[in-house]
Formats: C-alpha cells, sequence, structure tokens
C-alpha cells in the first residue's frame, strides 16, 4: 500500500477510535476493502472494534456524504413530522473527508439537511480517486485478480500479466479536472494539505460539445444516455439527492414515465442534472457508478461551468455565501429574454 | 413539413403582469397568432423545469413563459429567482440539442398588450421556421 495513504489510514483509526472509545461520536462513516480489487466500499463503524477495517486509498470513489443526512437522522428519537424536534443534544457523527466531500457536507448543512454541530469531520488532502474502466481498458479487459497501489504507482496483476500503471494515467477526469482538493471544513486533520493541481481548462468536454451544430449536439446526448437503464444509481448516490420524494416517483404528475422512451430518459437526465445546478462539487460518484458508463457529469459540469460564467459563485466554498440559486443579483444577465 | 402546420405553443404567462397584458392585448383587438395555448400561473417562480419539459414530451412544438418585468413583482423577487433558474435551463437545454427558440422567456408587464402581441409574434415565427418538434416527444 502507498506510504502516503497508510499514514492517512492509520491516523483515521486513531482517531476514529478515540472518538467511539469516549462516546463523543455514535458512528464514524468512512471507507473498508471491498471484495474484489480495486474497489473500496462505504463502511460505517459503530464500535471501537469496527474501526480496524477502515481504510483510505485511491479506490475510494463513492462519496461518503450521501450517507450523512439518513445516518443523523436514525440516531434521532422518532417523532411525527409535526412534533417539535427533540430537545438536548443529539448523537454526533464523525465522517472523513476530502475537498469536494467536505464541501458537500458544507451544502448540506447550508441547506439545512444536517446540523454542523453533528457532525465531527475527519479531512485530508486528496490526489485524486482511480477510474476502473482506465485501468481495464489498458490492461485490455483482463481480469484483476491483485492489485495494490504505490505512491504514485498502480501494480495490477492476473492469469498472466503484471503491469505498473503510472496513477495521473488511470485517475478519473473529474479528479483529473479537480482545483479543489483540500477540505473546506474540517474538525481534525488526518492527511496533508495537497498542492492544487494547475488546470488550463475545468471543462475540456463541455467546450467542445458547444462547438458542436444543436443536431449534432442532439445526436450525441441521445448516443449517450441510449444505453440508460434508468436504475438510478447516479441519483441514489448522489449527496445532493435527498427529497423525500423524488421526481421521478412522482405519479400525479408523471413528470417521468416509467418507460424506455427515449424522451423519459431525456427528461429523466435534465431533470437530475438541473435540481443539482449551482450545487454540484463535481465529486464524479455519479459518473463512477453508472453500470452503463453514462457520461452525466458533463451535464452537471456544464451547469456549473454556466454558474461560474453568470454568478461567478460556485457552490460548497463559503459557509456564508448562498447557494446561486437561492439568491439573485438585481443586475443578472438576461440576453436571452424574447423582446 | 405539412403544408399549413401551425405550431402548437404552450404559454405560461404569470397571475400578475403577462396574463392581464395578453387581456389587453384581446380588450384592445390586436392583432396576433393564434398559436399559443395559454396557461395562467401564480407566478413565473413557479415555472420548474419539469413543466417546460413535461409540456415538450406531450407535444408542444414551442414554450413560452412570461412573468413580470424585474422588480415589479407581485411576490418581490419571484421573477429574480427564476431569471436564474431560466438562464440556466435554457443554456443545458440547448446544450443537450434542443433548438433554440423553442424554448423563451419574457417580460410583459400589465399595461404592455402591444408588447404581448409582440412577443407572441415572434415566437410563433421562430417556432414555425424550426417546424414540428420532433425532439423530446413521447410517442405513444
Amino acid at each position: 500500500m502507498s506510504a502516503i495513504n497508510s499514514k492517512i489510514t492509520e491516523k483515521i483509526r486513531g482517531k476514529a477510535k478515540e472518538l467511539l472509545a469516549s462516546e463523543k461520536i455514535s458512528a464514524f462513516v468512512g471507507f473498508a476493502d471491498g471484495t474484489l480489487p480495486m474497489t473500496s466500499r462505504p463502511f460505517i463503524a459503530r464500535n471501537p472494534e469496527d474501526v480496524d477495517r477502515l481504510v483510505f486509498n485511491s479506490f475510494c470513489v463513492v462519496n461518503p456524504a450521501v450517507y450523512l443526512p439518513p445516518l443523523l437522522k436514525s440516531f434521532e428519537p422518532p417523532r411525527r413530522p409535526t412534533d417539535p424536534p427533540p430537545k438536548g443534544p443529539l448523537p454526533k457523527v464523525g465522517i472523513l473527508a476530502t475537498g469536494c466531500w467536505s464541501r458537500n457536507i458544507l451544502i448540506q448543512v447550508q441547506e439545512n439537511q444536517i446540523a454542523r454541530e453533528r457532525v465531527i469531520v475527519l479531512g485530508t488532502g486528496c490526489r485524486g480517486m482511480v477510474d476502473i474502466r482506465k485501468v481495464q481498458s489498458i490492461i485490455d479487459g483482463k481480469e484483476i485478480e491483485k492489485a495494490y497501489e504505490l505512491d504514485d504507482m498502480i501494480s495490477v496483476s492476473g492469469k498472466g500479466f503484471s503491469e505498473k500503471i503510472p496513477l495521473e494515467d488511470v485517475l478519473r477526469d473529474n479528479c483529473l479536472s479537480c482545483i479543489y482538493p483540500n477540505p473546506v471544513i474540517m474538525d481534525y486533520s488526518v492527511g496533508d494539505q495537497v498542492p492544487e493541481r494547475k488546470v488550463d481548462n475545468r471543462f475540456p468536454l463541455v467546450d467542445e460539445i458547444e462547438s458542436r451544430s444543436s443536431d449534432q449536439r442532439w445526436e450525441w446526448f441521445q448516443n449517450e444516455i441510449s444505453s440508460c437503464i434508468r436504475c438510478y444509481a447516479c441519483r441514489n448516490v448522489c449527496p445532493l439527492c435527498y427529497c423525500p420524494t423524488c421526481f421521478v416517483d412522482d405519479s400525479t404528475p408523471q413528470w417521468v414515465g416509467k418507460s424506455l422512451d427515449s424522451s423519459d430518459t431525456s427528461i429523466f437526465h435534465i431533470l437530475r442534472a438541473f435540481h443539482c445546478a449551482g450545487r454540484c462539487t463535481n465529486c464524479g460518484s455519479c459518473e463512477t457508478v453508472c453500470p452503463m458508463g453514462i457520461n452525466m457529469r458533463v451535464l452537471t459540469s456544464k451547469l456549473t461551468k454556466d454558474v461560474i460564467d453568470f454568478y461567478g459563485t460556485e457552490a460548497g466554498l463559503d459557509k456564508e455565501a448562498p447557494l446561486p440559486l437561492t439568491t439573485y443579483g438585481k443586475t443578472d444577465q438576461q440576453d436571452f429574454m424574447v423582446g | 413539413m405539412n403544408k399549413g402546420w401551425e405550431p402548437k405553443i404552450i404559454a405560461f404567462l404569470c397571475n400578475w403582469c403577462s396574463y392581464p397584458a395578453a387581456d389587453l392585448a384581446g380588450v384592445g383587438r390586436m392583432q396576433y397568432p393564434s398559436n399559443i395555448r395559454i396557461i395562467r400561473v401564480p407566478c413565473s417562480a413557479r415555472i420548474s423545469a419539469n413543466l417546460i419539459l413535461s409540456a415538450l414530451k406531450s407535444g408542444a412544438d414551442g414554450v413560452l413563459v412570461s412573468g413580470c418585468h424585474p422588480g415589479d413583482c407581485h411576490y418581490i423577487d419571484g421573477n429574480l429567482y427564476a431569471r436564474r433558474r431560466f438562464a440556466l435551463l435554457k443554456n443545458l437545454i440547448e446544450f443537450i440539442g434542443i433548438e433554440p427558440g423553442r424554448v423563451n422567456f419574457s417580460w410583459i408587464a400589465a399595461s404592455e398588450g402591444g408588447k404581448f402581441a409582440d412577443v407572441v409574434k415572434t415566437v410563433s415565427a421562430l417556432v414555425k421556421e424550426l417546424g414540428p418538434a420532433d425532439r423530446m416527444i413521447k410517442s405513444f
């Protein structure tokens, strides 16, 4: 295992054990080794003995902030919607956070989904997470039986092959264009700050698609979503998606039909992205968990780019600044208006 | 394109400015194309992306959303919040390949009957030029 990440792992285990043992927190959200090589699964440690399973490596691809609102709620005494909120301090939860994860935690705080004082954030800088698909394409889809990481290399081996791949070649695209690798909020540091990546263009794919004609863009979009099986994994894994009833589950009116008709799939993807407008932190979970490899992050990237262009802000960086769509400017641009 | 084809345009008009403007245009006997189907809504901020996309899915050839001028909103700032959402939505749906001109936004005050007629003329000309909508329509 890479020296940097094993140091972080040690620190996470130490701190989480200390917090759980002293009952400062009731649970800790982190990662454990998955059952397959190159996978880490989200893991909730509920007692000090669980802590030894926690790990931090380059395969922690799911944003753990998605578990925070339901987990915190599970520690509250049951009550009806009309009952007053429970009195007294409620149990706290610890969580591991890198740059984008901590931004999502901050957004959840700003949107009143979680209380900041109930979350203890263990922050670390992040050097980027690995895209398994990129690794698989490098080794021509052969089955990986063993994988371990060094500081700047990934070593994979299986039947009849063994390969060392530079980490930089297999990082996820969102990590390669990430300029916020360090946590924006944290209570304890468990890893060093990472120098910010020099990125010339944060949205290369968006720019490329924007330069196409309308017909070509439609063709690209239909082609992209044609394989969508509407499993809603991208929605379920998104830390921004916490509505009790999602628009896709509404039945009267039924915004999105249950069929695989391309118009239903198009509407699902447009609205899913639009609901993340001005909130998305580019954590890449949606893209990573997609079983069909749909690149839906390009839609949220487009919105992020427009929000920066129009309103000059980005979500989850400043806890005092309101989220872009919960506020307005008197002189917001309106060139698109007719008449 | 079918000969004699006329577009169907869904117009979401706010109760306080654009709907009275449509009324005024009627009272003033101003001529404008009969392509629009008006739906009265409390405020332009009531219009979510869901409604616009539903209209397109159900077969509308075009959509027009109209509200009070910025600063004139009956609910003080509803249209200012809406403006941000519309700007992003319009860019997003054009990004995925809906033709520019299918979905339109405008500000029309209650006293602007003439402007209402002009906007409807402009929008219906835009949509006519694009032809019948074939993207996003659900084939039942």
